[in-house]
């Protein structure tokens, strides 16, 4: 379910380290909480961003949730798709329905987030506790 | 609904949880010259007679038999008493919120109905469901271009009524909004030639208003070509809503805040009246207030529910893009049963003639010696006149001859001393207007 090459936050986003850049979105259970995405607010290109502060909002017909940085850095590219398109962000939240991408300015800033496995566990505790 | 009150031991452990020790603490924000230091000055319980006389006595402090020249932002026009029978209806005079929307349908049908006029009327493409008044619209348009273009500088006209002015400042202060004041020019327009690049360039907004204060028409269209040039916006008040139906509808302008007593609202005393706020599509989505919206119920049947209410603060909280949760939808509805009750062709002849009368009025006073037109701008039922003498001492001889004359300008323009603002509305007859003039001649006829 959850990608072994992605790392996690509680906060439910997902981050892909590759050669020191970080492609961020929302994970499957994110957006299975949210419902129906109509929309997405995103920074602009070029933006300094911190971890763990809001960087832009995903709206759906319930609610307006914003999206944590899970990493500090400069934004290099905004996922325009979503502009027209933001329900991708249900269909497809681990592929083409990335947010955004970011140069971190420490390589190494994702490794201390959870693996695949931790979220996995993260998110079925979660469950658990709502059905409790 | 129950009310609750809370026992002290209740209070105190709610206190405990945020780290006071007083109720008194939370009030720490308000100055201590503002705050209540013993029992309201209540008076004694009264019995129902007893009450309609003290209401009879307050009707009775009413100016009636009295014509009135004031304007400057209350407006006096004809209205319908089909308008009152009908919002005066139970479903409409006592319905909540339309939330739910599967009973609400009636509401929310009135609702999208004010909308759609509002836009079709200010040329926007999107209008939301009102506000409280056009201060606080205004208000609440300058934080939209705020949060619109990132920058934290306005630059408002002198020539928007004053107390919008004043409304906004009050926002601004604790918000870190800088507020720049641009003049006006001889013509009583705005001083286009005090918009530098640089002033716009790290501005989120030019304000303007048309008419504006004084009365005057504004180039909406150019003053926009001008703003947008430096990645500004532009924000278009309206104080008098009848205008719309001759004036070019401000389509240039990125928000209109407007104020919408002409549209069959009273003028009371002053209030409450309903507020509009309206815009382009793309910025719906940071637009205050909330926003009624068309849509199909499950059997594929029309109808109405409140939409993009994810951006308000009942859900939002701290995040919501405005604290106006709510809207003023009894006088909206009477602003739209006013409106269809005119129709197109009603509103355009109701507005023409607010420029006939205002415009004899204008040329009939012009003629009395000393008195001069004090600003060359076309106007629409408001106009500046500049007096031989103060405008506050004419006003007490016209009172005797039950005439409430011009608003003296010099209070919130202290370079305007001798200046009074004039109003003249389709209400006036031709008669009042001759009167004016024939008590204004008289006084100044009068050696002081």
């Amino acid at each position: 379910m959850y990608p072994a090459d992605f790392r996690y936050t509680k906060d439910h986003e997902w981050i892909k380290v590759d050669a020191g850049v970080g492609t961020i979105g929302i994970t499957d259970y994110a957006q299975h909480e949210l419902g129906d995405v109509v929309f997405v607010e995103l920074p602009k290109v070029g933006a300094r961003i911190k971890a763990g502060e809001s960087f832009g909002s995903v709206e759906s017909v319930k609610a307006v949730s914003d999206i944590f940085s899970p990493v500090t850095g400069e934004i290099t590219e905004i996922n325009s798709v979503l502009t027209d398109a933001p329900e991708k962000i249900n269909s497809d939240p681990h592929g083409s329905a990335w947010l955004v991408r970011i140069k971190l300015d420490n390589a190494a800033e994702a490794n201390s987030l959870m693996d695949a496995k931790a979220y996995q566990t993260y998110v079925d505790e979660k469950a658990q506790e709502q059905s409790a | 609904m129950r009310y609750l009150p809370k026992s002290p031991s209740e209070r105190q452990e709610m206190l405990g949880a945020v780290g006071l020790d007083s109720v008194e603490e939370l009030f720490v924000s308000i100055p201590e010259d503002f705050r209540l230091r013993e029992p309201l000055p209540l008076h004694r319980a009264l019995s129902e007679p007893e009450i309609i006389e003290y209401f009879k006595a307050r009707a009775a402090e009413n100016a009636p038999g009295y014509t009135s020249f004031l304007g400057a932002g209350v407006y006096q026009h004809q209205r319908s008493v089909v308008t009152d029978s009908l919002v005066q209806r139970g479903e409409f005079l006592t319905s909540y919120t339309p939330y739910q929307a599967e009973i609400s349908q009636g509401t929310l049908t009135a609702i999208f109905e004010f909308q759609t006029l509002m836009c079709q009327l200010t040329g926007q493409e999107v209008a939301n469901a009102s506000m409280y008044d056009g201060s606080t619209a205004l208000t609440e348009a300058v934080l939209m271009a705020e949060r619109l273009t990132g920058r934290h500088k306005v630059l408002v006209a002198r020539s928007v009524h004053p107390e919008y002015r004043q409304v906004l400042a009050t926002y601004a202060k604790n918000l870190g909004l800088e507020i720049e004041e641009i003049g006006y020019t001889a013509s009583g327009q705005v001083d286009a030639k005090a918009l530098t690049k640089d002033r716009l360039a790290s501005a989120a907004a030019l304000v303007v208003q048309s008419p504006n204060f004084f009365g005057g028409l504004e180039n909406i269209a150019a003053l926009a070509e001008t703003v947008h040039r430096e990645g500004a916006l532009l924000v278009d008040t309206i104080a008098e809503a009848v205008s719309l139906g001759i004036v070019r509808p401000p389509a240039e302008a990125d928000i209109v805040a407007m104020e919408g007593q002409s549209f069959g609202i009273s003028p009371s005393y002053g209030g409450p009246f309903v507020g509009v706020v309206a815009t382009r599509e793309k910025f719906v989505r940071q637009m205050p207030g909330r926003l009624a919206g068309q849509t199909t119920d499950s059997n594929g049947r029309r109808g109405f529910v409140l939409t993009l209410a994810t951006r308000e603060q009942h859900i939002r909280r701290e995040k919501a893009t405005s604290n106006i949760c709510t809207n003023e939808a009894l006088f909206a509805l009477v602003a739209t049963i006013h409106l269809c009750l005119l129709g197109k062709e009603g509103i355009r002849e109701m507005a023409s003639q607010n420029v006939a009368k205002a415009q004899f009025a204008c040329a009939e006073l012009a003629k009395i010696p000393g008195v001069r037109r004090a600003f060359a701008a076309p106007f629409f039922n408001e106009f500046v006149l500049e007096f031989p003498r103060s405008v506050k001492l004419i006003n007490a001889a016209l009172i005797r001859d039950k005439i409430i004359g011009p608003l003296p300008l010099g209070v919130n323009y202290p370079e305007l001393t001798k200046h009074g603002l004039v109003c003249v509305t389709e209400t006036m007859p031709r008669g009042e207007i001759a009167r004016l003039a024939t008590a204004v001649r008289r006084v100044l006829e009068t050696p002081l």
